[in-house]
């Protein structure tokens, strides 16, 4: 009787449990790796920047007005990074985001298949260029081009690095802008031109205010992006933490001043050292906050034209 | 009569009865009726061939849908009827690959002329689909959106009110006009999407299986508001559902694999058809 049984069910092997259970443990392994990696920065992060606030407190650091992290008399205030990074980050936005929405309508809503099929897999390269060869396009392209406008404008600016990490952000805006926009359903185009509209009014009042939560999760993420681009704007802006609203001098943003003490000659330990642990979580704080904003409107509005 | 007492009255009967409109087709029509309704027709398409790339969804068809009446379209799937529909107020246009051969006509306005704006096309000839499709935008907004457009002067709020009583949905939404439309009920949003079309005053209004979506109670509400419409409206309705045609059409059309098999009042189709075809569609021996 049992041969027949084992004859007709295959049964459990001590073999295949033993696969089963070695992929189950091997693929919980690589999950919890990047997870551990995780809290790992965050722990190094706060573990480094605790002995800098053990010098500087948390007000003067934040609210500060003067950062002089290398010379003495030392000055630990970060706003004229911050200020610099935002200048930065706004002057970007202001040309990407437009920009960046109008081409992903004219991609999604204007386009014929054959300019859209040429056009997409264009952005997706264009976001893959490392941010270094941007940088040294800032400095070595865009900066003479200002220059040759107005010969005052320093070498090292904040428009210039505005530029060009606005051309950085560009595709990701256009690409992310374009997908939520192919993602509302034609019944809502339909319904729309089925009442007499024309193109531009369905497009622009139908299809866009549809797919808001995507392009504002889309505008979200290129913010955060902006906040922590380093190489592009430690080459093109310069190494001089200001606090100014004027994007033709030369700045220092939170992501240049890092690259400046990690790659200087700084004393392991010192209270220069630390603060960059200081600045850098920072930086982490405002781009999770960033990320978790964009996650969170994309979560709530996602079903809306359902 | 106000539009406001003719909507009190609709919704008035609703509550009353919930099947106030006669099962039956409508039986007083004598055949001279017919060839007059014919004659009179607006709306009308000669030869008309549809393709999407090599295959042809419409393989010549002649048809003319009688003015202030409902005709109904039925048919097994994919036998070409609502592409036809759509081609009327030329929504195929969005379809890539999509060509529309033969001549269509409302009154006299040669729908694919070149220099006639499709814009204008669908401003006359409204259409409402088989899934409700409300904008994601207040109930109040989706009537208002399309007239405020098209540089409506008049009072906003009143037409969105005077649509929303000739769609009987006023009652059931009067108190929240400015929450999402996407709340309503499918019934709900299907009427309000009758609305939203009534609003832009079209002379005909085309549904592509408007009830295939909704409940029985729902599909009820809907046939007798277009009973009531037809006073003012051509209607087209496509249906995959023989008991709605029976119920609210006055003329039936028949088709079957791309063409037109016959076209009758309702009563004759249903009782006494000419071809095998269609006795042995509405007898349910096939589709």
């Amino acid at each position: 009787m049992t041969e027949v049984v084992a004859a007709t069910f295959r049964q459990k092997t001590k073999k295949s449990k033993l696969v089963e259970k070695g992929v189950r443990w091997g693929i919980f392994l690589c999950a919890l790796a990047s997870v551990l990696t995780t809290f790992g920065i965050i722990f190094v992060l706060a573990k480094e920047a605790i002995p800098f606030f053990r010098e500087v407190s948390l007000v003067d650091f934040l609210f500060g007005t003067k950062w002089n992290a290398l010379i003495l008399p030392r000055s630990f205030g970060v706003l004229p990074l911050l200020m610099g990074t935002m200048l930065i980050v706004i002057g970007a936005g202001l040309i990407a985001l437009p920009v960046g929405l109008a081409s992903a309508i004219y991609l999604s809503e204007f386009a014929s298949q054959r300019v859209r099929k040429t056009v997409k897999p264009v952005l997706e390269i264009l976001a893959g260029i490392p941010t270094v060869v941007y940088g040294y396009f800032a400095l070595t392209g865009i900066t003479p081009i200002l220059k040759s406008f107005n010969d005052e404008i320093p070498v090292f600016n904040a428009l210039s690095a505005s530029i060009v990490v606005a051309v950085m952000i560009l595709p990701m805006v256009a690409s992310l802008c374009d997908d939520a926009l192919k993602a509302v359903p034609r019944s809502l185009r339909d319904g729309g031109y089925a009442l007499g509209s024309t193109k531009t009014e369905v497009s622009l009042k139908i299809v866009v205010p549809a797919a808001l939560s995507g392009i504002v999760a889309s505008f979200v993420l290129a913010f955060s992006r902006a906040i922590g681009e380093t190489m592009a704007v430690t080459l093109a802006a310069g190494g001089t933490p200001k606090m100014t609203l004027n994007p033709l001098e030369s700045i220092q943003t939170m992501t240049a001043y890092i690259v400046q003490v990690a790659t200087g000659d700084i004393e392991h330990g010192s209270i220069s050292y630390h603060s960059l642990y200081a600045v850098g979580g920072l930086l982490f704080l405002i781009t999770l906050a960033a990320n978790l904003l964009s996650y969170k409107i994309l979560k709530k509005y996602r079903e809306e034209y359902e | 009569m106000t539009p406001v007492d003719e909507a009190k009255k609709i919704s008035e009967k609703e509550l009353m009865n919930k099947r106030p409109k006669s099962t039956k087709p409508e039986s007083n029509i004598s055949s001279g009726d017919k060839e007059n309704d014919l004659r009179n027709a607006e709306l009308k398409g000669e030869g008309v061939v549809i393709s999407y790339g090599a295959d042809q969804a419409v393989k010549g068809v002649d048809i003319a849908f009688p003015s202030n009446k409902i005709t109904a379209v039925i048919g097994p799937s994919g036998c070409g009827k609502s592409t036809l529909l759509r081609a009327f107020n030329r929504m195929n246009d969005f379809i890539l690959g999509a060509k529309v051969e033969g001549s269509l006509m409302y009154k006299d306005m040669d729908l694919y002329d070149k220099n006639i704006d499709p814009v204008e096309v669908r401003l006359r000839i409204g259409m409402v689909f088989q899934k409700p499709n409300p904008f994601p935008k207040t109930i109040f907004k989706n009537i208002a959106w399309a007239p405020q457009m098209n540089g409506y002067t008049g009072d906003i709020a009143e037409l969105v009110e005077t649509s929303l009583k000739r769609a009987a949905l006023w009652n059931e939404v009067s108190d929240r006009l400015h929450d999402s439309a996407l709340g309503l009920s499918g019934g709900q949003q299907q009427r309000l999407c009758i609305a939203r079309s009534l609003a832009m005053k079209p002379e005909v209004l085309l549904m592509d299986e408007p009830c295939s979506a909704l409940d029985p109670v729902s599909t009820s509400h809907i046939e007798d508001l277009m009973l009531e419409l037809k006073e003012q409206y051509t209607i087209v309705i496509v249906t995959h559902n023989m008991q709605q045609a029976a119920r609210v059409s006055d003329y039936t059309a028949f088709m079957d694999s791309g063409n037109l098999v016959e076209f009758d009042e309702t009563s004759t189709i249903f009782t006494n058809p000419k071809e095998q075809r269609t006795e042995d569609y509405v007898s349910g021996r096939f589709g």
